[in-house]
């Protein structure tokens, strides 16, 4: 091989070598571009958040009626009881209303737990909006409480004519870090009670 | 830097066993190592599949637990296709590429000793898992969370066997696209190359762009498992169904990575066993690198069931299809340089025949998986088994033993034994499709894949698969046993081994000598398959 081809093969291999860095960036990249691409379109059901004065914007359609399904799941980890209060509701897009799930800790521990929404079909996603939710924050539960949560939600009249009925489903995730600060904080504030 | 030149000139193999095989920057010695390695992973990861088929010859369970069986299928999985089928074409890659387009070696020799010696170590890492605490990954090769996350932390060793495999793939990919694009030989125009360097080119970008892609990807897994992040923890506000995006993104380019080889060693065996020029030549070169570009955009194929809009099952279902066109365009090539060719049937050949023939039957069944609704009924079901070990053994496997056979009497100076190739042949075809035809009619019954156990009604099918399962591992013990037989002795090989065989590996002696076109071959029109492409 001469110096020519030794000089270009280094080049070349330098070249590639950065196009496969660029490509495991471009991996990670995946992750923030994927989520971006999924709250545009709302295909992965996440539902949205609005603000009260948002609300007075959307204009309401009284004779439309959106049939809403409700439905709840806990993740194996979580010893928690959950469901709907209600399994259903008939509503008008354009006006806020207000449903609840009811959930009981059945462990022997204090738990925080975590809901992640889910709308199908996903394509309504993008319109069904909630000014206040249990899902917001994390949720923390004694052992043996048991407790209502509400939320309030509003289906944007622009809603796609053809959707008449949506279920919104919860499913609740252990939250293994704040479940243990909830447990450390317990027991070091109730000595001898170990 | 002068240490390359001493050998010039000379046919001297460094002496002593370390110099030669450990320290060694030949390219011919390294796609040995490559080959040899690919076999002893072929049989060790054949063992476990003889482990899973045991425990499917009959209903109920019988020999392992269903851990156990979990870790075969998973472990299976990655050592065929990260270990045999992989390596296998890079050790093709390594011995003959620089010997096609007359070039002295490889263009980054140091780099391509790291590349394999790398893989002993990634192996053995990965097949340690299987004696630690917790066993090895059980979740299946594609490694999806939550459930890959719910094991012992063993784990951490499959992910870093993985991210060894990942730089050594690398390595391997920029080493041949140097060698391709800056060794050629004076006179040997891309247009004139032989296929099988052509697809190697397009597959070692496709590696480039995929690789580090699914690194990236258990990476993310190993965070979430051992540093609390939450990429792919709904908990956390990750997403589970972004890691199949973005495995599947590697996913799909990577199963052509391992069929682009297989494609390039057919497009030269079968033109020189029906003495006829490759037909189409440019149209194998267009549609080598529009399946490559087609396979970045179909991943979604693998995920009709997540819960997709509309929209985007008919995007990934049509894109997909497209994909038969090219491929389609290559078969139908095949098929053209065989028409009124004076063909024999020499082992080689039979082996390709085989692979166009079977090949087609899996892109038949990955048609009919590519249709969206119908794919609802057969996705993780046998049905998909049958598919991908139809394109990957019948396919990938075939045309790695058909190029040995081609390309043994070049590496060994000996023939090897015509009539226990055939026997191989006819062997393992019965064999392989007596072990995966049924498994199509399991997968449409609804027999789900990965299970250990089934119900009564898949036990008659089970048994005849499993059945063609032991006679196909035997059939490859033979295989070991010619290869070895045709190392050690035989008929000596003539240079041109094959009378109907062009290209200028042929225009060396056989065994070809440690050091080959150290000074560029003149290249006369003759000596090369396609000489006129170039203008
Ligand atoms: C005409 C060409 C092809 C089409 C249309 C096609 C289509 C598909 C589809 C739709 C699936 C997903 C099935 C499911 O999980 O429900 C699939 C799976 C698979 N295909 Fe293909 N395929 C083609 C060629 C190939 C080739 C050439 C290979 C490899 C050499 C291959 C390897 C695989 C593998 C390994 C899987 C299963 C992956 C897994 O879930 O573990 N396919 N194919
Ligand atoms: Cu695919």
């Amino acid at each position: 091989m001469d110096t020519d081809n030794r000089d270009a093969n280094r080049v070349l291999a330098r070249k590639l070598t950065w196009a496969a860095v660029l490509m495991f960036g471009f991996g990670f990249a995946l992750w923030p571009l994927y989520t971006v691409f999924c709250n545009i379109t709302g295909i992965n059901g996440k539902t949205g958040r609005v603000s009260e004065q948002e609300i007075q914007t959307m204009g309401l359609d009284p004779n439309r009626v959106v049939t809403v399904h409700f439905d709840g799941t806990v993740n194996s980890r979580l010893p928690w009881q959950f469901k709907p209060n209600q399994f259903s509701m008939e509503v008008h897009p354009g006006q806020l209303y207000e449903a609840s799930y009811h959930a009981r800790n059945r462990g022997q521990d204090v738990i925080v737990g975590n809901a992640v929404p889910s709308l199908a079909p996903s394509e309504a996603a993008l319109y069904f909006n909630k000014t206040e939710c249990f899902c917001f924050t994390a949720q923390k539960l004694e052992a043996g409480e048991e407790k209502d949560m509400p939320l309030r939600f509003i289906i944007d009249p622009s809603l796609p004519a053809e959707i008449h009925e949506v279920t919104l489903s919860y499913t609740f995730f252990k939250n293994d870090e704040q479940s243990q600060q909830a447990h450390q904080h317990q027991t070091a504030g109730q000595p001898g009670n170990g | 830097m002068s240490s390359v030149a001493h050998a010039e000139g000379h046919d001297h193999k460094p002496e002593g066993f370390l110099n030669r095989w450990l320290f060694t920057t030949n390219h011919k010695d390294i796609g040995t190592l490559y080959l040899v390695f690919s076999l002893t992973m072929f049989i060790i990861g054949g063992a476990m599949a003889m482990v899973i088929r045991a425990e499917l010859f009959m209903p109920g369970m019988q020999l392992v637990d269903p851990a156990f069986f979990n870790q075969m299928t998973t472990m299976h999985a990655l050592i065929m296709v990260f270990g045999a089928v992989m390596p296998a074409f890079v050790g093709l890659a390594n011995w003959m590429i620089p010997m096609m387009i007359g070039a002295p070696d490889m263009a980054l020799p140091r780099m391509n000793n790291w590349s394999f010696w790398i893989l002993p170590f990634a192996f053995t890492m990965l097949l340690s898992t299987l004696f630690m605490d917790g066993g090895a990954p059980a979740a299946g090769w594609t490694l999806y969370p939550p459930l890959v996350l719910q094991g012992g932390n063993s784990f951490a060793f499959a992910i870093f066997a993985v991210h060894l495999l990942g730089i050594s793939s690398i390595m391997g990919a920029i080493n041949i696209i140097a060698t391709i694009l800056n060794l050629r030989a004076p006179g040997m125009n891309l247009l004139n190359m032989p296929l099988f360097v052509w697809t190697w080119l397009i597959t070692a970008f496709l590696l480039i762009a995929v690789m580090p892609v699914l690194a990236g990807g258990v990476t993310m897994l190993l965070t979430d498992k051992f540093f609390g992040t939450s990429f792919f923890n709904a908990a956390g506000g990750g997403d589970p169904v972004m890691y199949q995006h973005i495995f599947w993104f590697f996913g799909h380019p990577e199963v052509y990575i391992m069929i682009l080889p297989a494609f390039g060693v057919v497009s030269e065996i079968l033109p020189t066993f029906s003495r006829k020029p490759l037909f189409g030549y440019t149209s194998m070169v267009y549609a080598s690198a529009s399946i490559a570009f087609l396979s970045f955009i179909v991943w979604s194929h693998h995920m009709f069931t997540v819960g997709m809009p509309l929209g985007g099952e008919l995007f990934f279902m049509y894109a997909t299809m497209v994909i038969a066109v090219p491929t389609g365009v290559k078969i139908f090539n095949w098929v053209a340089t065989m028409w009124k060719g004076a063909m024999t049937f020499e082992t080689p050949m039979l082996f390709a025949i085989g692979f166009v023939i079977m090949f087609t039957i899996g892109g038949f069944s990955g048609l009919m998986l590519a249709i969206a609704p119908a794919d609802f009924q057969y996705h993780d079901t046998y049905f998909v088994v049958a598919h991908f070990h139809y394109v990957l053994v019948t396919g990938a496997v075939f045309a790695i033993m058909a190029g040995v056979y081609y390309w043994l009497p070049k590496w060994t100076g000996h023939m090897y034994d015509e009539r226990l190739g055939k026997i191989h042949f006819w062997w393992s075809t019965i064999a392989v499709n007596v072990l995966f035809f049924p498994q199509h009619f399991l997968g449409l019954a609804g027999m789900p894949r990965r299970i250990p156990d089934y119900s009564l009604q898949f036990a008659e099918f089970n048994m005849i698969s499993s059945i063609g399962g032991f006679a196909f591992g035997l059939a490859q013990i033979f295989f070991v046993y010619i290869v070895w037989k045709t190392v050690k002795g035989g008929q000596p090989a003539e240079a041109r081994a094959w009378e109907g065989a062009k290209g200028l590996e042929w225009t060396v002696p056989s065994p070809a000598p440690h050091h080959t076109f150290e000074t560029p071959p003149e290249i006369k029109p003759d000596m090369i398959a396609h000489p006129s492409n170039a203008h």
